[in-house]
């Protein structure tokens, strides 16, 4: 209010000052940005770094008797040898499950960005609203619908595509389409950004010039929805690869991925050493797929 | 020839994807129809019998409802920190020119590209080192971190879309900077910040792998539902589940029926400027 009292009145006799500007707070963005990035340096910056210690930990040692950091190198082939297949499931799991999020997301957000029209708003709901009830719920949900006495194991055994005592339940298959599943959305969603904003009359002149549908798609669709196809697919596969809750709620051991392995190397077995080993392979490993992916596909503008 | 080609495909493209709808809304049909369901069993994943004692009494495992308050409380107090920093890092980041920005845009990029189990680790190693106890607090913390990014990228595609001239105007106006803020700039990107806060809830209720390692004994719903899933789920989860979609849907509708509408009085009042504002 106190405010108010200092503004002049335009209408007063006395010429108006010119309005205040700004650029005098030289010091203002600094202070804007400082409790948000303190909050990030302190607990995801420094963390990590602790994470990396963690990982040279001379691994005798236990959390009762404390940790001695001996620069313990051969921590990372140990855990390696020891888990190299949870390690191979998970990149193989991922990679298949994307593989199949594209198959049907390509379609789905193709569908909702240039034929939906007024029931555009609507199906979009319809991809987010998975997202509306708990991932453990909703996961648990799949266990009902593939249950061995389940309507959807019957059919399939009915159509003789699975063996009279075949069961889909804690198999590969199971885990690969929960994956799919949860992280569908994540994917459709920023291929939707790109592809809405694709211009119709583009596909209408490839048409014109004589191209086939399958043409259209390859040299005019499926260039422009790049930056949305790279986005959606980093969105889908980094956690992906690092889920666990699918592989242990639809899957037995067997099917265990890298994730299970680091949660119970620091819940259960509190073997601190080699759980951040494996954590720093795993973010390593993404790394590396992350940025030779998005070196064969030439953008970098989606960081 | 082609007609009929350009036909099929329009249709096939459209029946794709109202399959992949149809998997995308299955789980969510059947964690509905199972709310309805008097188990057999406490490992029976089946639907046997017809009931609605789930939905009379949904805090009959009262376990369950206190993981339920407790993710409720965390998701509060984490939304409301992030929001309010993650806000004040937008302004920052839209508004002024300032050295260090990749560094400060890396910081706030590397989380969301980060597995949520490499930030749940890194947590416990730097809380078991420090000799924090993990509990309660620790897994607040925690979310706050993981959802400060996502408030950052929300409020600042609001804030980059915003016109500056309508700022401009208010100082031209003498408006003072702080009544321009409050009058002008904070109404226009209170949409955005809203939709940070329900994205930050949202997140934050929903978080299990970084919670998992953070929570000590604390017991939020997720971590209830992990735990439950060895021991026999209750099937009072699935009214929690189905609860909660059909609030996110109210919310969803409420908004976009209020923004209709707002848009509808905005049409309005510019073809009768003396009519009804």
């Amino acid at each position: 209010m106190s405010a108010l009292a200092h503004v002049p009145t335009p209408s007063g006799p006395a010429a108006p000052a010119p309005p205040p500007r700004r650029g005098r707070h030289r010091l203002l963005p600094y202070l804007l940005l400082l409790p948000g990035a303190a909050w990030l340096f302190v607990f995801f910056a420094v963390p990590l770094l602790q994470l990396a210690a963690a990982s040279l930990y001379d691994p005798s040692g236990s959390l009762s008797t404390g940790y001695a950091l001996t620069w313990a190198f051969s921590n990372y082939p140990d855990a390696l040898q020891a888990y190299w297949p949870q390690f191979a499931r998970s990149f193989g799991y991922a990679g298949i499950a994307l593989v199949l999020a594209l198959l049907l997301g390509y379609p789905l957000a193709y569908a909702i960005a240039q034929k939906a029209g007024r029931w555009k708003n609507l199906l979009l709901v319809c991809v987010v609203a998975p997202m509306f009830t708990s991932f453990l719920v909703r996961t648990l949900a799949w266990k009902t619908i593939l249950s061995d006495n389940g309507w959807f194991v019957g059919l399939l055994r009915d159509v003789h595509l699975l063996a009279p005592d075949g069961r889909l339940l804690a198999t590969p298959f199971a885990v690969i389409l929960g994956l799919t599943y949860n992280f569908l959305p994540f994917l459709v969603l920023p291929l939707y950004a790109s592809l809405e904003r694709l211009d119709h009359r583009l596909l209408e002149a490839a048409g014109d010039l004589y191209a086939n549908p399958v043409q259209t798609f390859r040299r005019v669709t499926l260039p422009l929805s790049m930056p949305g196809l790279i986005a959606g697919t980093l969105l889908f596969f980094i956690p992906a690869t690092g889920d666990y809750i699918n592989a242990e709620l639809l899957g037995t051991p067997n099917e265990y991925m890298i994730g299970n392995v680091i949660d119970s190397a620091f819940l259960v077995r509190l073997d601190y050493p080699q759980g951040a080993a494996l954590s720093f392979l795993l973010m390593a490993a993404i790394l590396a797929v992350v940025f030779g992916y998005l070196r064969r596909a030439g953008t970098e503008e989606v960081l | 020839m082609t007609r009929v080609w350009r036909w099929l495909a329009d249709r096939w493209v459209m029946g794709v994807a109202l399959l992949v709808l149809g998997y995308l809304s299955l789980p969510i049909m059947v964690v509905a129809g199972l709310s309805f369901n008097r188990p057999s069993s406490r490992l029976s994943y089946d639907f046997d019998e017809f009931t609605l004692d789930n939905w009379r009494n949904p805090c009959a495992t009262s376990d369950m409802c206190d993981a339920v308050v407790r993710s409720v409380q965390i998701g509060f107090i984490a939304t409301v920190v992030a929001t309010v920093v993650g806000t004040l890092m937008a302004f920052a980041l839209v508004r002024h020119r300032f050295r260090g920005r990749s560094g400060i845009n890396l910081l706030i990029f590397l989380p969301m590209a980060t597995p949520e189990l490499v930030m749940g680790t890194s947590l416990l190693a730097l809380f078991v080192s420090a000799g924090v106890p993990q509990g309660f607090w620790t897994v607040v913390i925690a979310h706050v971190m993981f959802c400060v990014s996502f408030v950052v990228v929300t409020v600042k595609a609001r804030l980059a879309g915003m016109d500056r001239r309508l700022e401009e105007a208010a100082m031209d106006l003498y408006a003072s900077e702080w009544q321009t803020f409050r009058l002008v700039t904070l109404p226009l990107v209170l949409p955005g910040i809203v939709a940070a806060a329900l994205l930050a809830f949202s997140l934050s209720f929903d978080d299990f792998i970084i919670t998992n390692f953070n929570a000590g004994t604390t017991v939020t719903f997720p971590m209830y539902v992990w735990g439950a899933a060895q021991r026999g789920i209750p099937p009072q989860v699935n009214v929690i589940g189905t609860a909660m979609f059909v609030i996110a849907l109210l919310l969803v509708g409420v908004s976009s029926l209020r923004g209709r509408r707002a848009r509808r009085a905005r049409i309005m009042s510019a073809v009768r400027p003396n009519g009804p504002s």
